[in-house]
């Protein structure tokens, strides 16, 4: 290769020119052709619903009177409409509670798993990332059955102690309900993640740090945490955009308690009352790009808050 | 020449996945008449669609398509209840693929005929057919003069109750909401379980119990589409509002949501003493495992109590009919089909022995058979003739509104909030009308 480009005789150089040339035209189009299947499913399944979407958000369908062009107006209803706003905050809310916590769960877990390494290990990280496998609808409906209080075992614990056992599908602990249940769920993941972090760290490191007399805890906290802080910002990025979308579960739970969880409990269960259940799906369009506009500035806000440590994205 | 192949290929893939996602429009159930649940033995005859969730539909149009000559149905079951309404709903939208006759429910009647979704049948021969049902049935499923489907099932109220409950604490049914109020405190005072349930998600239920007071919540007519009455929280609404607010308050009512399977264990374990609910309520509660085990033949059934005992009214909860859609192109013959179906004795009585739907049409509800059966799951009372026939004949029919959905998620919002005791049945209503008054103007519509 060296010996080809270091002697060139002109005209073999125009003709390497020509024949480079001619190359990267046809890689070129072997490169649409493999970015083209995923084109495709890209534009049909994604550009173009989201577009359309945009346009019925721009349109008002009245029970009477028809159809209309009202530009923003769907916009300005969202962001004034109770419902909208309340649902948001509720998710904002619960994103401030149940990330933080999911996070150092998982990262607890993570840790300890990286650190012992025994036969159980093993089987300790499949039984904490079960629950990822086990579908949300389904852990949801087990969920609201162990919350139940004439069949759950909830009534026989706090039987023990003489007390009542507490009611989660209630207003009062609804939230924290869902927040175990979205816990339960996803710390299992996260730890996956993390722990496959961790793995990839030099075991160099360790040594040199315990040559320097560093103990576990100080290697855990000044090598290990700051080593994979680019996996942590990215499953806080995940867990944002999951959260701030919440809907699986206070859906499916919403079978069992319809008058805690409204019809409007989060800003996508909102919206597809409106576009489903009421027809209105031009405003269900807009709460949708609404929620996708919320989401938009918190990931912006995060990550302009932890430019200087991320390496991705 | 190879990438030329590679390409002609994906672009033929890509032009047949759009070829199948066109033909796919037309063939989800609707309009197709070659995928039916049941068999059509008479194939030369034309035929019509239909979706319905009855549990004997199967037999209901056997019958049906063996004793006409002129229309064959074909029937699928694409979901109950709300499946079926967002499944309607999107081929409404759409434009096309909704079946040519449709089981709905009456109140969400007027939801789909401001749509134009669902066709007046009055011109297809429904003087023939009027003498069979009751005043109530037909008003349940008109809007105005106009008729959109024909009853097939109603639901009147009654008070079911739990006989072993009763005799233990010394009570007779109460026939007046102060005497329920008053039998709930002598139980509870007694250390007895709770006297009923006030649930958030059944909004039709309280509706009808604020009907029975006096309330209009609705008043719509199909000759001036444009405007509608709503007065949600006129003193009558108000005042069945705070009588259950004040039954959870005090303790006397549970406020667990019903149709789940923690209210469902609550009433085979005897949590509640009575359960206010609907004539299909039996087959219902039947269904999901209640009165088979310890609590065999402990219940039976009362008069729903009333405010005024010397001016008694009876009120409904749910119910439905067959409708003709507006999509359909067979129109005379779909509501032909609709009339037909489920009319015959037959289907009829199949449905209220073996299904126990409770009949609207007159042949079954004057049949001496049906007034006269022994219930066995009221332990062999005779729950027809002593309460339900006479309710059923009692009702005069109710107004529902053409935004019933949003309506009744409002009603499940404040009955929570009510039951949660953060405010009261009054603000509660007042709550109500100025949400949905709200909602009814951004529908377009005057508000009167």
């Amino acid at each position: 290769m060296t010996l080809l480009t270091e002697a060139p005789a002109p005209r073999a150089e125009k003709k390497t020119h020509q024949i480079r040339s001619k190359r990267n035209r046809r890689e070129h189009r072997m490169g649409w052709l493999f970015v083209g299947p995923f084109g495709i499913v890209f534009l049909a399944f994604l550009v173009a619903p989201l577009g359309y979407a945009l346009y019925l958000s721009l349109f008002q369908k009245k029970l009477v009177g028809g159809t209309s062009f009202v530009f923003l107006d769907n916009y300005t209803k969202a962001f004034t409409d109770p419902s909208f706003l309340s649902g948001s905050w509720f998710v904002i809310r619960f994103a401030l509670v149940a990330i933080p916590l999911q996070i150092v769960v998982a990262l607890a877990m993570a840790l300890i798993l990286d650190a012992v390494t025994s036969l159980f290990t093993r089987f300790s990280r499949l039984m904490i990332f079960l629950p990822y496998a086990i579908p949300t609808v389904i852990g949801a409906v087990m969920w609201g059955f162990l919350y139940s209080r004439s069949f759950g075992p909830l009534t026989d614990v706090f039987g023990l102690f003489g007390a009542t056992a507490p009611d989660f599908l209630g207003s009062n602990l609804i939230f924290y309900g869902l927040l175990n249940i979205v816990t339960w769920q996803w710390a299992g993941y996260y730890m996956i993640i993390l722990y496959a972090a961790l793995q990839g760290i030099d075991p160099t490191l360790y040594e040199a740090a315990r040559m320097d007399g560093a103990g576990r805890w100080q290697v855990a906290v000044r090598i290990k945490i700051p080593l994979i802080t680019p996996a942590l910002i990215l499953i806080l990025v995940f867990s944002l955009i999951g959260t701030l979308q919440f809907f699986n579960e206070p859906q499916i739970l919403r079978y069992l308690a319809a008058g805690t969880i409204g019809a409007d409990f989060t800003p996508n269960m909102y919206a597809y009352q409106q576009a489903f259940s009421l027809a209105n799906f031009n405003y269900g369009s807009a709460i949708s790009f609404a929620l996708g506009g919320v989401v938009f500035v918190c990931v912006y806000a995060f990550l302009f808050f932890t430019r200087k440590r991320r390496s991705f994205l | 020449m190879k990438t030329k192949r590679i390409l002609a290929t994906a672009a033929m893939l890509a032009a047949a996945s759009g070829l199948v996602a066109c033909s796919s429009d037309d063939g989800g159930g609707g309009s197709d008449a070659s995928n039916c649940t049941n068999t059509i033995t008479k194939k030369d005859l034309p035929a019509v669609t239909m979706w319905g969730w009855y549990p004997n539909m199967q037999l209901v149009v056997d019958n049906f398509n063996k004793q006409s000559n002129e229309v064959q149905v074909c029937w699928t079951n694409v979901g109950q209840g709300g499946d079926e309404y967002d499944k309607f709903q999107t081929a409404i939208s759409a434009g096309t693929g909704a079946p040519d006759v449709i089981m709905i429910e009456m109140d969400r009647i007027p939801t789909f005929q401001i749509q134009k979704a669902i066709v007046d049948i009055k011109k297809y021969g429904f003087d023939a057919v009027k003498a069979n049902y009751g005043e109530g049935a037909w008003k349940d499923v008109s809007v105005g003069d106009a008729v959109y489907g024909v009853p097939v099932d109603g639901g009147p109220l009654a008070m079911i109750y739990r006989k072993d409950i009763f005799d233990k604490y010394g009570i007779t049914p109460p026939k007046t909401w102060a005497e329920y109020e008053q039998a709930a405190q002598k139980v509870k005072d007694a250390g007895g379980p709770l006297f009923g349930d006030f649930g958030a998600n059944v909004p039709a239920l309280t509706m009808a119990l604020q009907i029975q007071k006096g309330a209009s919540p609705f008043a719509y007519d199909s000759a001036s589409p444009t405007s509608i009455g709503v007065k949600l929280n006129d003193q009558a609404s108000k005042d069945v509002l705070d009588y259950w607010g004040g039954l959870v308050r005090k303790g006397l009512v549970g406020k667990q949501d019903q149709f789940t399977p923690e209210y469902i264990s609550g009433v085979i374990n005897g949590q509640y003493a009575t359960y206010v609910s609907a004539a299909w309520a039996p087959g219902y509660l039947t269904g999901a495992g209640v009165g088979k085990g310890q609590d065999t033949g402990k219940f039976a059934v009362a008069p729903l109590p009333q405010w005024d005992p010397n001016n008694p009214v009876q009120v409904n909860w749910g119910g439905s009919a067959f409708s003709v859609t507006s999509q359909s192109k067979k129109q005379e013959l779909a509501a032909k089909a609709a009339y037909g179906l489920y009319a015959d004795k037959e289907s009829l009585t199949d449905g209220w022995t073996n299904q126990i739907i409770f009949p609207l049409n007159l042949t079954a509800l004057n049949d001496p058979a049906f007034v006269d059966l022994k219930v066995a799951f009221f332990n062999g009372q005779q729950a027809n003739k002593e309460v339900y026939v006479p309710a059923a004949n009692a009702y005069k029919g109710m107004v529902y509104s053409p935004f019933g959905q949003y309506y009744f998620d409002a009603m499940t919002k404040q009955v929570s909030e009510i039951s949660a005791g953060s405010i009261t049945g009054s603000q509660a209503a007042d709550r109500l009308q100025e949400d949905v008054a709200k909602y009814a103007k951004e529908q377009g519509f005057t508000v009167q």
